[in-house]
Parts: C-alpha cells; structure tokens; sequence
C-alpha cells in the first residue's frame, strides 16, 4: 500500500493471478513485507489480538445463532438449551459472553496506548476516526447482543438505554416508540436486536478494513513517536511481527480461557439467569462492565438531557481529540507534563467505572460529578493548553539513532 | 523506564478496578453469606456423587412441592458429571412421575407415567396457580437458581438454613418469615427444612445442615451441569496454552536475535 511492492509472483498460476486480481500482491505488501518499525513494544500487539477477537466473536455468533430463538416466549429456554443440549454449546456461548469482555479489554488498551503515544495525531487523524467508530459500533453490538438471552438485565438494560432516546425533545417518545416497534420493549425489540446484532459485526469488519487501509498509507506509529526515516528503521511485518503478535495473543489467551473454563460467569450478572419479567424491576439495574464509565457519566448529571448529551458527547469528544491536542510532540515519552495528566485521564476512567457500578445516591454522585468533569476538562482544557505551555524534553533524531544527550531508548 | 513501570502499573490499576467494579448485587440490607467449602469450587473441582444423590432425594422430597425444575429432564440424572444414576434408576425415578402427553388419535390429551426423555414436571399447572396456592408468593423454578442469584451456592445454603426469629421491633405479616440473608430480610418461604425430614438411603444424618448443604450442591449440578466437563478441559486448554506461549517465546527471541 505505501511504498514500492516486492510481490514476485513464484508460479504460473501466481502470474495469471497476479495481472488479473492481485489480490496476493495485497496480502504479501499489507502482512508480510510490509515495513514495520522495530521498536514497537507489545502495546501494538493488541491490533492483532482484537482482529482475533472480532473473528472469534463472529464465528462463535454465527454458530449460537443456528440454535437460538429470538422470541420473548423461548429465547431465554433456548439460550439453556444451548447451554445444556447442544455439543459443547455451554463453550461457544461463554466463548461469545466472554469474547465480548475481552474484545473490549483489548480495545481499551488499544485506546489508551493511542492516546498515551499520540498514534492520533497527524498524519493518522482519520485512522484514529475509524477506530472511534468501531468503538461505537462495538458498543452498539454488545449492547445489543446483551438483550438476547433475554434475562432481566437484558430486558431492563435495554429499557433504561432505549428510554434515553425518550430524552430528545418534540421527537424523543416517537423515536423510542420507533425503536421498540411497539409501545414498550417487547417481541418486535427483541428481534430487530438480533437482526441488528447479527449485521453490526459484519459493518465493524468493513471500517476495520478501512482502518487497516488508514493504518497502511502513513505506517505505524511507534513508541519514541518519530516517524520512520530509513530502512534501518524498520523490519519486516513478516515474521518479525507475526511472531511477536502470536506470542502476546497467546498470553492473552490465557486469560481469555482462564474466564471461559473457571470464571465464565463473573463478568455478568446473576439477574440475567432469571427471565426477562415486565413487573419485576430489578433492585440495580447495571450495564455490563465495560460501559459502566458511561453510566456514571449518565447518572452524575441532574437533568436527562444533559445526561444523555454529556454521555454521547464523552464519546464523540474523541472524534475532535486530533485537533484538541495541540502539541506537535507525539509520544508521551517527551511530555513529562502530559504524562501525569495522561495517569489521572486513566484513573479518572478507572473511578467513573467503579461509580457506575454503584448505587446513584450521596458521595457516589458527587465524585461522578467530579470524575465528569475532568473527563470533559481533560480534553476540552488540558490537552489544548499543554500544546502551549509544556516544554518537551529533546526528541531522538531517529527510531534507530536516538540523537546524543536524549533519553537512552529503551 | 519510569515510563514503562508507570504504564505497568497503570494496568495493574486496571485490571483491579475491573474486580472491583463488578456489578453491585441487590444485597440492600442483607448478611452476607459465609463462604462455604464446596467440592466444585476450585481449579480441579468436581461434584460429590453421593451429595448429589442425597441433594436430588431432598428436591424430590421436600423442594419439588413448590419448586419447578424446569430445565432438568430425567435422563439428565444418568449423565456424566451429574449424580449418574444407573439408566434403570433413572426409568424407575420418572415412573413415579405423571406427565400430560397427546394429543392421541382421537384428539384426546391423556396422561401417562414419566420417562427419561421427560422434563421433571412443574408442581403447578401456571404462575397463577402457583401464586394462588402461596399466598400471592411465586416459587422460582430451581434450575438456574445458583447462577441466578449473587453469591451463588454460598447464598442458596446461607438462606436455606439461616432462618431466625424476627428480631425485635422487625414487624412481621402474616405469611412472611423472617431469614437476614434475604433483601430486606422477609421471605415468603417458611423454613424449608427441619431436622429428620427425610431420610437418607446412605445413612447419613439428615440435620438441617446436612440436607442445605447437599440440595444446594444438587442445584449447583442442575445449574452448571457442564462444570466438570469445563473445569477438566479448561486445565488442558491452559496447560496447552502456557506450553504453546512458551514456543513463540522462544521463536520470537530467535527471530529478534538479529535486530539486537
């Protein structure tokens, strides 16, 4: 994609192949001889964990949906069914519930080491949009995709998310009444979501293509932030990175089965093992884990509105983040100022997760409030204004030569 | 380096936050239950057969009045990782149970004794009627009841066997009993088990204890039937893993060694 392609066609049938469709040719440019910086250390590894994770999530969905039922009346008897009845079913589906946890541990990462490195900043701004998109749509399929089985959470998690939309003035009771094709959360719901939670897979698919593609013209960012001078700066994706890559997919597997085979189901929630029921509102009605920071933000804010524009807006605030941060200086290597306002960004999510999970009332609130707050001041203030008044320590004139007096690369 | 322990410990934060910020569970006011010793728990865990036999009779005997079982058919009870009755056990146990089958050929319902391909059948023909024959209250089917509420396993014996006297100045309706290790502490169940109340083929005592302890195992086996299948497989899988880790290592380095 960038630069000269060292595609050699090796037989006949590659030759025919290659002045038809170069399909090929793409492949060995993106995955093999693609030029990758050396220095990445394994917070790039999670690029390839989490394409791991989309295919896992999907191929695993692809087979619970041969055995499951979305209708109100069966779907959550047809999710034990698969739980109990079908061959190693209790395996693919807590491949999928924990899939779900772990693609968004692994985004996460892939996020905050953005954020830490830079990798937003240009020439990667629209690489960093798509991935914001795929962050919304992500969200949108698990949220969706907690709805099927059809338990109480399921059933009271979609209601407090779809009464949101209840928000909007003048339009807001109709675009809900729309959304649930009735007037409550009923059958109809139920299966536009798993219409919807069967496609939004396939559209993440789509723009991680495109992220792939944004990701292909400038390179990789990498962890001194400088950009690629030479061909001593970097190595072959293949098998440089691959191995690299496999190794830390590996370790992450680890993890990953560790929750499958002996914790599959801390991550959830017990309510959702009774059905879904009308009458009965669940004492806390919780979101899963990895939306919890944007509940708190939800609830911190007195009025509904502002709740759910605040909540929204901590989301689309990172499609400005190129723009916000105003300094030229990309990794945090070399932004000592930057680095402690990067660790209470991350803590400051790390609260608003513990506080979503919590009660809305008293201390709760208020440091909601607070954690809000510099969420928004982070990138509304902090990040503009350090563009300006920091001073960055010197920068290595390249990945390979770390220029004299500098840091030692590490 | 600053920068590399800084970001280490950062996950470090994380991963815990993630612990601690598990969903709340609708505890409100209630105790807390003590953590029990249970043979399932654990890397290796498994079920103990005998626990489980003595935990399906006290269903039968005591639960299955009120308690539907309604994910659990009779031929469950011979497969492996469950109390693996004999198949012979399991024709004679559905036998004692009727079940509604039809229509026939003339249109007709009509019933019939049980058989191992059955569903254990519900107590009551529907909620109403469930709700109608105690006082208002709806007993919840037991199949799942160990994933069902938090605490798990720890929870269904703690409120089994924790029934107390209402403290003094708790006021209590009619038809509520007093058990602190139910949110707000009234439960519409009155103590379900009492010294002696069945009697075990194995000879064991049937205390109050006892009894808690092996139907809250038999209902963790109707939850998670597949526990031992997982647990067994989930070692090879990690054990498989940490070994298949350890080759990319080794390759990685070998690969690397001449960019160092």
């Amino acid at each position: 994609m960038s630069g000269e392609s060292t595609y050699n066609p090796s037989n006949g049938f590659t030759k025919w192949m290659d002045s038809r469709l170069p399909i090929l040719r793409l492949a060995h440019d993106s995955f093999v001889d693609y030029p990758t910086p050396k220095n990445l250390n394994y917070w790039w590894t999670f690029g390839g964990i989490l394409t791991f994770c989309l295919v896992t999530q999907i191929i695993t969905g692809i087979i619970l949906a041969m055995h499951y039922t979305p209708h109100v009346d069966f779907a959550f008897n047809s999710v034990e069914h698969i739980m109990r009845n079908v061959n190693y079913g209790w395996l693919i589906r807590y491949i999928h519930a924990n899939g779900a946890s772990m693609f968004f541990l692994a985004v996460y990462i892939h996020i905050f080491r953005g954020l830490y490195y830079g990798s937003y900043k240009a020439p990667r701004e629209v690489l960093w949009i798509l991935g914001v998109i795929i962050y919304l749509l992500m969200m949108a399929a698990a949220f969706m995709g907690y709805v099927l089985p059809w338990g109480q959470m399921s059933l009271w998690g979609a209601t407090v998310i779809t009464n949101l939309f209840g928000a909007i003035p003048v339009v807001g009771e109709s675009v809900a009444i729309w959304l649930w094709g009735g007037y409550s959360i009923d059958n109809p719901t139920l299966n536009r979501f798993f219409s919807l939670h069967y496609l939004i897979p396939f559209l993440i698919m789509g723009v991680v293509i495109l992220h792939i593609w944004a990701l292909h013209v400038p390179g990789n960012n990498n962890p001194v932030g400088i950009s690629v001078k030479s061909k001593q700066d970097t190595v072959p994706f293949h098998p440089y990175y691959t191995v690299k890559d496999g190794f830390a997919l590996t370790v992450f597997l680890i993890l990953f089965a560790y929750f499958i085979f002996f914790a599959p189901n801390v991550l959830g929630h017990a309510d959702n093992y009774i059905q879904a029921n009308p009458l009965v509102t669940p004492a806390h009605i919780v979101p899963e884990w990895y939306l919890l920071p944007f509940y708190a933000i939800l609830r911190a804010v007195p009025d509904k509105l502002g709740g759910v524009a605040l909540m929204f807006g901590a989301i689309f605030i990172l499609f400005l983040l190129p723009w916000l941060d105003t300094s030229k200086v990309r990794s945090a290597r070399y932004r000592p100022l930057f680095r402690q306002f990067y660790a209470l960004l991350v803590l400051d999510c790390l609260l608003l997760g513990y506080l979503g999970a919590q009660p809305a009332e008293g201390i709760y609130i208020v440091l909601a409030r607070i954690g809000t707050i510099y969420y928004f001041a982070h990138f509304l203030v902090v990040l503009p204004v350090l563009g300006i008044v920091e001073k960055p320590k010197a920068v290595p004139e390249s990945i390979s030569e770390p220029v004299l007096g500098a840091q030692p690369a590490e | 380096m600053m920068t590399r322990f800084g970001f280490k410990a950062l996950l470090g934060a994380a991963i815990m936050a993630l612990g601690l910020s598990a969903p709340v569970h609708a505890a409100g006011d209630a105790k807390a239950p003590a953590a029990m010793e249970w043979s399932f728990d654990g890397l290796f865990g498994t079920y103990d057969r005998d626990a489980l036999r003595r935990g399906f009779q006290v269903y039968k005997e005591v639960c299955a009045s009120c308690h539907s079982l309604n994910q659990i058919a009779f031929r469950n009870l011979s497969q492996a990782g469950g109390p693996e009755f004999s198949e012979a056990e399991v024709k004679a146990i559905a036998r004692e149970y009727i079940v509604e089958d039809g229509p026939d050929d003339y249109g007709d319902m009509y019933e019939r004794a049980a058989l191992p391909r059955d569903k254990f059948p519900s107590p009551y023909p529907n909620e109403n009627a469930a709700r109608a024959a105690n006082g208002g209250a709806y007993p919840p089917d037991l199949s799942l009841i160990n994933k069902a509420r938090g605490g798990g396993a720890d929870y269904v014996h703690a409120l089994l066997s924790g029934y107390e006297e209402a403290p003094e100045g708790v006021e209590m309706r009619a038809g509520l009993y007093y058990n602190p290790y139910m949110a707000g502490g009234k439960i519409a169940m009155p103590a379900p088990l009492l010294e002696e109340l069945v009697e075990y083929s194995d000879g064991t005592p049937a205390t109050v204890e006892q009894m808690s302890m092996d139907v809250t195992h038999f209902l963790n086996w109707t939850a998670e039937p597949e526990l031992e299948q997982r647990k067994r497989i989930g070692f090879m899988v990690l054990i498989y893993l940490t070994i298949f880790a350890g080759l990319m290592f080794f390759s990685m380095r070998k690969i690397w060694a001449d960019q160092h």
